[in-house]
C-alpha cells in the first residue's frame, strides 16, 4: 500500500484534533459572510448636508424638501449664512454644502436660469463624490419638473436635452450583496487555505519531526501531496459552508452550475495551497511563515478586484493582477454566479490557473530538501 | 563481526570557514554497539547526520549499509533507523497512531503492523497507553517508544543521538536493555552520549575533539592507554584539549 495513505491518515487526524482549526473552518466563514457584506456596502446613505438658503421662496423650500425626502441625505443645518455651513463642514458634521442664492426664484422665472453652489468635503472621497452625484440627480429631476410645469407645453424646448435611461444587466437592482458575497467567499477560501498550509510544514520543522520524516525513505512528492490533499478538502468544505450561508442568508443561488464553480475551485485551491506550502518550506518558524503569508494575502486581496476595480488600475498594476490568483477566481465567481457562465466561458481562467498550479507545486516539491 | 556496517574515510563537513567535522575515519562492524563520544559542539551530531543522509558531506568517503552517502542516500534510509536529540514522535497522535504512521512510511504491510504493534506494546508494557496521546506520556516512556519506533522496520543500523538525555537512571538502564536486545538481533547500534557509564556499555568507543577523532578503542583499552580508572577520566583528559567552546 502506498505510504501516501498513511501520511493522509496522520494529517487528517492532526487537523481534526486541533480545535482551533475546526473553528477556523466552520465558525469564521459564517461570521465573516454574515458580517462583511452587510458592512461593506458601497451604497452610501446618511450623507450629511448643510443647506444655505438665501432665497426662502416656495421653489427653494420645495427643492430642500425633495432633497431631505430622499433616503440619502440628512439635513444637519439649515441657515442663511454660508459661514455657519462652512463651520459644520470643517468640523466634519457636514459632507456637502448646498447654497441657494437669494435671487434663485426670480432669476429662474425671469431669466430662465439660476445657479446653485455645491461644496463637497472630499476627505472621504467616495462619500463626497457619490453625494454630489445623488444631489445632482435630484436637482436634475427638480429642474425637469419645473420645466414641465412652468414652460408652455407645445413650444419646443429652448435647450434640447438628452435623457439617458439605463438598465442594469446581471444584477438588475444593483444589489451590492449579490456583488459582494461571492467575492468575499473567494477571499475566505483563499485566506483559510493559504494560512493553514503555510504554517504546516514549518510546524514540523519547529517540532523536530521533519528530521524524523527526512530519515525515512518517504518520497518528496508523497510528502507534499500528503500536505496538500487535506487542505484541498478543507478548502472545498469551507466553500460549501459559504454557499449554504449565501443561500440561507442572502438567497443567492448561482445562475450557473455549482459544478462549474467547484471545478474551478478545485484547480484554484491547488495554486493557493501550493503558495502556502512554498512559504512554509522556505520559512524557519511559524511567525515568519505567518508574516509572509499575511503580506502576500494583503496584496492579493487588495488587488484582487473585489474592493478596487482592476479596470481602473494603471497598466503596471493590471499586469501585476495577471499573477494574482484571487483576481481570477473573483472574476469566475461573478461570471458564474451573476451571468450563469459555463466551463467554456471560463476556459481562459481555467487554463491560467492550471499553468499556475503546475509551476507552483513543482516549485514546492523542489524547494523541500530532505538533505541540507 | 566480520561484515562492516559503516565505513568512513576522511569525512569532512565545513560550514563557511568552520570545520564542524574534520577528516574523520573509522569502521563499524555489523552488530556492534559503537559509542560516539565528544563534548558539546565537537561535531558528533553533524557527523551522524551525514551518515543518515540528512546532511551533505563536504569531502571524504562514507558507506552506510554498503550504500554510498553521496549517491545512494535514499537507499541508506531504507536500511537505517534514527532517533534524534529532539523528541520526534507526534505529540498530538496516540502511541498506536505514531507506530502505524512510521511503519506505514517504511512500507510494512498493514497485517504485519498490527501484529508487531501488539508485540511491541506488550514488550514496553504500554498496552494500556496504546490510545493515549504521546504528548501525555512521561519523558522516559517517550524515549523508549521513540527507540522502538526507530527500529520497528528492522533496520541494519540504528543511529541514536543522545537518546537518554534528561532521563532518570532507572529508565536509562531499561533503555540500554532495549539497545542490547536490538544488538542481539544483529542491529548495529551507533550511539552518542554524554554519560560515561553508558560509554562502558559500548563494544568500542570513539572520542571526538574539535571535529577530529582523538581516540578509538574498546573502553578497557582506552582506560589502560590513558592510565585512567574510569571512562570519565579518559574523556576529561581528551576533552580538556578542546579549543572550541560552545
Amino acid at each position: 500500500m502506498s505510504p501516501l495513505r498513511y501520511i493522509l491518515e496522520k494529517e487528517f487526524k492532526q487537523i481534526f484534533r486541533n480545535p482551533a482549526i475546526l473553528k477556523t473552518i466552520f465558525i469564521l466563514p459564517v461570521i465573516q459572510l454574515i458580517m462583511l457584506p452587510m458592512a461593506a456596502d458601497y451604497e452610501i446613505k446618511n450623507i450629511n448636508i448643510a443647506v444655505v438658503n438665501n432665497d426662502h421662496g416656495t421653489l427653494s423650500t420645495d427643492l430642500v424638501q425633495q432633497i431631505t425626502a430622499s433616503n440619502y441625505f440628512k439635513l444637519v443645518s439649515y441657515t442663511n449664512g454660508f459661514n455657519t455651513a462652512m463651520e459644520s463642514l470643517e468640523s466634519d458634521r457636514a459632507d456637502l454644502i448646498l447654497e441657494i442664492p437669494n435671487n434663485f426664484e426670480t432669476s429662474l422665472f425671469k431669466e430662465k436660469e439660476a445657479s446653485l453652489f455645491l461644496a463637497v468635503n472630499a476627505i472621504n472621497g467616495v462619500k463626497g463624490s457619490l453625494g454630489a452625484a445623488y444631489l445632482n440627480n435630484i436637482i436634475q429631476n427638480f429642474n425637469q419638473s419645473f420645466r414641465n410645469k412652468e414652460l408652455v407645453p407645445g413650444r419646443f424646448n429652448e435647450i434640447p436635452q438628452i435623457q439617458i435611461s439605463s438598465s442594469n444587466w446581471y444584477n438588475p437592482k444593483m444589489n451590492y450583496r449579490i456583488f459582494m458575497v461571492p467575492g468575499i467567499l473567494v477571499l475566505l477560501v483563499t485566506i483559510v487555505g493559504m494560512n493553514l498550509s503555510s504554517i504546516n510544514i514549518v510546524r514540523e520543522k519547529e517540532m523536530g519531526t521533519i528530521e524524523q520524516i527526512n530519515v525515512t525513505p518517504i518520497q518528496k512528492f508523497h510528502f507534499i501531496l500528503g500536505k496538500l490533499i487535506p487542505f484541498w478538502v478543507i478548502g472545498l468544505i469551507v466553500m460549501s459552508v459559504g454557499f449554504i450561508v449565501a443561500w440561507l442568508v442572502y438567497g443567492i443561488i448561482p445562475l450557473g452550475s455549482y459544478f462549474t464553480l467547484y471545478f474551478f475551485a478545485a484547480i484554484y485551491l491547488l495554486v493557493i495551497l501550493g503558495i502556502g506550502l512554498l512559504i512554509s518550506s522556505y520559512s524557519e518558524n511559524q511567525q515568519q511563515a505567518m508574516l509572509v503569508t499575511f503580506f502576500i494575502l494583503m496584496i492579493f486581496v487588495l488587488m484582487g478586484g473585489l474592493y478596487t476595480s482592476i479596470d481602473s488600475m494603471p497598466e503596471w498594476a493590471k499586469w501585476f493582477t495577471k499573477f494574482n490568483p484571487i483576481s481570477y477566481f473573483i472574476e469566475v465567481m461573478r461570471m458564474v454566479v451573476l451571468k450563469g457562465s459555463n466551463i467554456k466561458d471560463i476556459l481562459p481562467q481555467v487554463l491560467a490557473m492550471l499553468g499556475y498550479a503546475v509551476v507552483i507545486n513543482i516549485w514546492a516539491v523542489l524547494s523541500y530538501h530532505k538533505r541540507s | 563481526m566480520n561484515k562492516t556496517a559503516i565505513i568512513v574515510e576522511n569525512l569532512s563537513k565545513q560550514f563557511g570557514h568552520f570545520k564542524a567535522v574534520d577528516q574523520i575515519s573509522f569502521e563499524v562492524a555489523q552488530g556492534e554497539i559503537f559509542g560516539f563520544l565528544g563534548a558539546n559542539g565537537a561535531g558528533k551530531t553533524t557527523a551522524m547526520k551525514m551518515l543518515c543522509g540528512l546532511s551533505m558531506p563536504t569531502s571524504g568517503k562514507a558507506n552506510v549499509a554498503r550504500f554510498d552517502v553521496y549517491t545512494e542516500n535514499e537507499s541508506i534510509k531504507k536500511s537505517i533507523g534514527y532517533m534524534s536529540q529532539k523528541f520526534s514522535l507526534y505529540e498530538d497522535l496516540t502511541v498506536k497512531e505514531n507506530i502505524k504512521f512510521y511503519a506505514g512510511i517504511y512500507g510494512i504491510s498493514p497485517k504485519q503492523i498490527i501484529q508487531k504493534t501488539e508485540l511491541l506494546l506488550r514488550q514496553l508494557s504500554l498496552e494500556k497507553e496504546a490510545n493515549v496521546l504521546v504528548g501525555q506520556l512521561p519523558l522516559g516512556w517517550k524515549q523508549k517508544l521513540a527507540f522502538s519506533v526507530a527500529i520497528f522496520h528492522d533496520p541494519q543500523i540504528v543511529f541514536l543521538d543522545e537518546p537518554t538525555g534528561g532521563v532518570d537512571p532507572i529508565t536509562r538502564r531499561e533503555f540500554w536493555n532495549l539497545i542490547y536486545e536490538a544488538a542481539e538481533k544483529g542491529i548495529t547500534v551507533f550511539v552518542t552520549t554524554h554519560y560515561m557509564d553508558e560509554a562502558e556499555y559500548c563494544n568500542r568507543v570513539s572520542i571526538m575533539v574539535d571535529g577530529k577523532i582523538e581516540a578509538l578503542d574498546t573502553p578497557s583499552n582506552l582506560k589502560s592507554n590513558f592510565n585512567a580508572a574510569s571512562m570519565d577520566e579518559v574523556f576529561i583528559q581528551l576533552a580538556r584539549k578542546a579549543k572550541r567552546s560552545e
